[in-house]
C-alpha cells in the first residue's frame, strides 16, 4: 500500500502547478487534555524554501513539525501536503522524512542498512538500491562509512547519517527537529552551513525547528517565530531582526533597546521628558498615542554623529573580542550599545565615563508600549 | 574529660588519615571492597564446581561404597556408551529447550505490553501478577498443579463438566512441559521487559516516518532490539530447567527422568563420582548454550 501511494505521488508532485505550497495549515489547532499547544494556526511553506519555526521551549514548534510528519494529529484543522489532504494519514504513507532530534539511528543496523531502511520499504532492491544508498552516503561526506555501526561513529557523522537516511527517500519535505541540539557548538556551526548547502543542493523542502535564533538565521530562507502556540511573526530574517512587530520578537532575536513615548508627529515621538526623536515615518505608519521606539545595540553609536542623540554614564563593560559591549545609564533607562572593535587601539569607554549616544532615524522599530519585553 | 576529648580528636585524626590514605589509593579501596566477594566466588562457587568435576574421575569400590581416589575416565564412558543416558539427556534437552521457546513466545507480548502500550497503574499491577507467583514456595505451585492435572484434578473436573473427555495429561512429558513453562515465565518476562522499555520511542516513529508498517516495525527494529532480553531470558528457563528434579518427579511419569533425577538417585546410593560425572553433562551443555548465544552476538550492548 505504502509503496502504490509513494510511487502514485511523484508525478503528481511534478504535475502540480509550480505555485503550490508544499506545505499548508489550515486553523490548525492541538490539544493535550486541557493545554492548548498549537493555536488556531494557519501557515504555508513554499516549495523548494529552508523554512525554520523558531520559538522557545513550549512554543508548539515541535508539535507543529510532529503534525505534519503524522506523529500526532491535530484536534481542529486541516493539513495539506500539496494538494493532498493528509489527515488520517499515518506516517508510513505521507511524503515526508524527518531527522529525528537524538537522530533515532537504528543501533543494530550498519550505516548502509539505516540509509536503505526508507529504500527498502519501496521496494528497491540490489544494484540500485546501493547505488542510491552510496550515492546519497557520498553526499554527506561518508563514503566508506557503510559498514560501520552509528555507535562507532561521531555525533556530527550521525548527524549526517539522519540527514542521508531521510534525504535517500526524496521526499517532499525534509523535517528537521532540533537536529544540531547534540552538538558543540563549533561543529553546530559548520553543520549549519553544510546543511543549507544540502538544501540548496537537493532543492527539497525544508522544515527546520530550533530555539537558537542564531541557527534559524544563519540557515532559514524564512522564519516563523512561535510563542504559545500561535505566530507571533513571519518573515526574512532581515524583516525580524530590524523591524520586529512585536516586543516578544524583538525580545527573542537579540537585544533591543525600547524607549516609551507619545507620538507627535508625522516621523517624531516625544520621550518622556519632553525630548523629540526622529523615527521611521513608515515604521509609525500612522499610529498615535504611545508608542515604544526600538532600537538595536549594534545601531548605536557612542557618539553625536547620529541625529537621534542621548546623555548617559556607562555602568558596566564587558569585551567580547569582536565587539564590547557597555551598559550606559540614561533618563529613560539603561542602554545596551554594541561598539565593533574594528580599529586597532582605539581606547574604550570605562565606567563611570559620560556618553554621547546617537543612532539613525532609519534604524529604529515601532512596538505596542504595553508589552513586556520577553 | 580532657583524655577523652584527646581520644576523641586522635579517633577523628585516624579516620581523616585512613581516608586519605584510601583517596590516594583508590586500588586499596577497590581491593578492600571487592575482597570478600572475591574470596566467596572464587572458594565457595568456583571450589564446589572444581571438586565436582575432580570427583567425576574418581570411582567407588563396589564391595564397600567407598570412593577410591584413582584417576579413570570409567564414569564417562558409561555415559557415553549407556543409551540410557542419551536418551535421558535429549529428555532434559529437548524439555529445556521447548519450554524456552513456550516462555518467549508467551513473554513477548506481554512485556510488550506492560513496557511500551499499558498505563502506569495497569503496568503496576500486571508487574505484581507476573511477580506473585514468586512469593509462594516452588514446591507449593508444583504440587498445585500436580492437583489440576491429576486424574481426579480440577482440569479434567471441567472438561468433563462440558462433556469432553479426560486431558490424560497427569504425569507425562507434557505435563512438565506445561508446569516447567508456568513456573519460568517470570524469568523471562522481566528481562524482555527490560529490553523492550529500553527501546526510545523515536525508533519507531522514526521506522514508520521510512515507511514501515506496524508488523515491519515490529520485525525489522523491535525484535532485533530485545533479542538481548530474550537471550537473557533463555539463559534462565534454560538452565533451570535443565537443572531441574523436583518437577519431573512430582508431575512426570515413569519414564520422564532428568539428568537431575539421575544424579540425585546415583547421590543416595551412594555413587558420588558417577552423580558428579553426569552433572558435568548440564554444565558443558550449558556453556555451548552460551557461546551459540555470544556467536549470534546476541551479547553486543546495542
Amino acid at each position: 500500500m505504502a509503496v502504490e501511494e509513494r510511487i502514485e505521488q511523484s508525478p503528481e508532485r511534478a504535475a502540480e502547478p509550480s505555485g503550490t505550497p508544499d506545505v499548508r495549515l489550515e486553523r490548525v489547532t492541538k490539544r493535550f487534555d486541557d493545554v492548548v499547544a498549537v493555536d488556531d494556526l494557519s501557515l504555508e511553506i513554499e516549495r523548494g524554501s529552508f523554512f525554520a519555526l523558531l520559538g522557545p521551549s513550549g512554543c508548539g514548534k515541535t508539535t507543529t513539525l510532529r503534525m505534519i510528519g503524522g506523529f500526532e494529529e491535530p484536534s481542529a484543522g486541516v493539513i495539506y501536503l500539496g494538494d493532498h489532504e493528509v489527515s488520517g494519514t499515518p506516517p508510513y504513507k505521507r511524503d515526508v522524512n524527518t531527522v529525528f532530534q537524538s537522530y533515532a539511528l537504528f543501533p543494530h543496523l550498519s550505516i548502509f542498512e539505516n540509509v536503505a531502511f526508507g529504500l527498502r520499504r519501496k521496494g528497491t532492491r540490489g544494484g540500485n538500491l546501493k547505488g542510491k544508498v552510496e550515492e546519497m552516503l557520498d553526499l554527506v561526506q561518508l563514503s566508506g562509512y557503510g559498514r560501520r555501526k552509528p555507535r562507532q561513529l561521531s555525533g556530527g557523522q550521525q548527524q549526517r547519517v539522519a540527514l542521508a537516511r531521510a534525504l535517500v527517500n526524496s521526499p517532499r519535505v525534509l523535517l528537521l527537529d532540533e537536529p544540531l541540539g547534540a552538538l558543540d557548538l563549533k561543529l553546530r556551526k559548520e553543520m549549519q552551513l553544510f546543511i543549507k548547502r544540502l538544501q540548496h543542493d537537493v532543492g527539497i523542502t525544508f522544515i527546520h525547528v530550533t530555539h537558537d535564533q542564531e541557527e534559524a538565521m544563519t540557515m532559514a530562507d524564512r522564519i516563523a517565530v512561535m510563542n504559545r502556540g500561535k505566530i507571533e511573526q513571519l518573515g526574512g530574517p532581515d524583516d525580524l531582526y530590524e523591524r520586529p512587530q512585536t516586543a516578544f520578537v524583538a525580545g527573542f532575536l537579540g537585544i533591543s533597546n525600547l524607549l516609551t513615548g507619545e507620538v507627535s508627529g508625522r516621523d517624531t515621538v516625544r520621550l518622556g521628558d519632553g525630548t523629540t526623536i526622529r523615527v521611521r515615518a513608515d515604521a509609525l505608519d500612522g499610529r498615535s498615542g504611545r508608542v515604544a521606539v526600538g532600537i538595536r545595540p549594534e545601531k548605536i553609536r557612542p557618539d553625536d554623529q547620529d541625529p537621534n542623540a542621548l546623555q548617559g554614564v556607562v555602568r558596566e563593560r564587558a569585551y567580547i573580542g569582536v565587539s564590547t559591549q557597555y551598559i550606559v545609564e540614561t533618563r529613560y533607562g539603561n542602554v545596551t550599545v554594541v561598539v565593533l572593535n574594528d580599529r586597532p587601539g582605539s581606547i574604550p569607554h570605562s565606567p563611570g565615563d559620560h556618553l554621547t549616544l546617537s543612532w539613525d532615524p532609519e534604524a529604529t522599530f515601532i512596538l505596542d508600549p504595553m508589552e513586556e519585553p520577553a | 574529660m580532657t583524655q577523652l576529648v584527646e581520644a576523641g580528636a586522635s579517633l577523628r585524626s585516624a579516620r581523616l588519615r585512613l581516608s586519605a590514605a584510601l583517596w590516594r589509593r583508590p586500588w586499596l579501596k577497590l581491593a578492600l571492597l571487592l575482597a570478600a566477594p572475591v574470596l566467596v566466588f572464587a572458594v565457595v562457587y568456583l571450589g564446589a564446581l572444581a571438586s565436582l568435576f575432580v570427583s567425576a574421575f574418581w570411582q567407588i569400590d563396589s564391595f564397600t561404597a567407598a570412593v577410591v581416589h584413582k584417576w579413570t575416565l570409567d564414569n564417562f564412558r558409561t555415559l557415553w556408551h549407556d543409551h540410557t543416558y542419551w536418551r535421558i539427556t535429549g529428555r532434559t534437552i529437548g524439555l529445556a529447550a521447548a519450554v524456552t521457546v513456550t516462555d518467549a513466545v508467551l513473554a513477548f507480548p506481554l512485556a510488550y505490553f506492560m513496557a511500551r502500550i499499558a498505563p502506569p497503574r495497569w503496568r503496576a499491577l500486571l508487574f505484581v501478577a507476573v511477580l506473585l507467583p514468586l512469593w509462594s514456595s516452588y514446591l507449593v505451585r508444583i504440587y498445585a498443579w500436580r492437583t489440576i492435572l491429576a486424574k481426579n484434578g480440577a482440569l479434567n473436573w471441567v472438561l468433563n463438566g462440558i462433556g469432553l473427555p479426560d486431558a490424560g495429561l497427569a504425569y507425562t512429558n507434557t505435563a512438565m512441559w506445561i508446569v516447567f513453562s508456568y513456573v519460568w515465565l517470570p524469568f523471562m518476562v522481566l528481562p524482555v521487559y527490560a529490553a523492550l522499555e529500553r527501546i526510545p520511542d523515536n525508533y519507531l516513529e522514526a521506522s514508520q516516518d521510512l515507511g514501515a508498517k506496524g508488523s515491519r516495525t515490529l520485525r525489522s527494529v523491535i525484535l532485533p532490539l530485545a533479542i538481548p532480553g530474550i537471550v537473557a531470558g533463555s539463559i534462565f528457563t534454560f538452565s533451570l530447567t535443565l537443572g531441574d528434579f523436583i518437577t519431573p518427579a512430582l508431575v512426570g511419569g515413569a519414564g520422564s527422568s532428568f539428568i537431575g533425577n539421575i544424579v540425585e538417585d546415583k547421590v543416595g546410593q551412594p555413587d558420588i563420582p558417577f552423580a558428579a560425572a553426569f552433572a558435568t553433562v548440564p554444565v558443558v551443555v550449558m556453556g555451548i548454550y552460551l557461546l551459540i548465544a555470544r556467536r549470534l552476538g546476541a551479547f553486543e550492548a546495542v
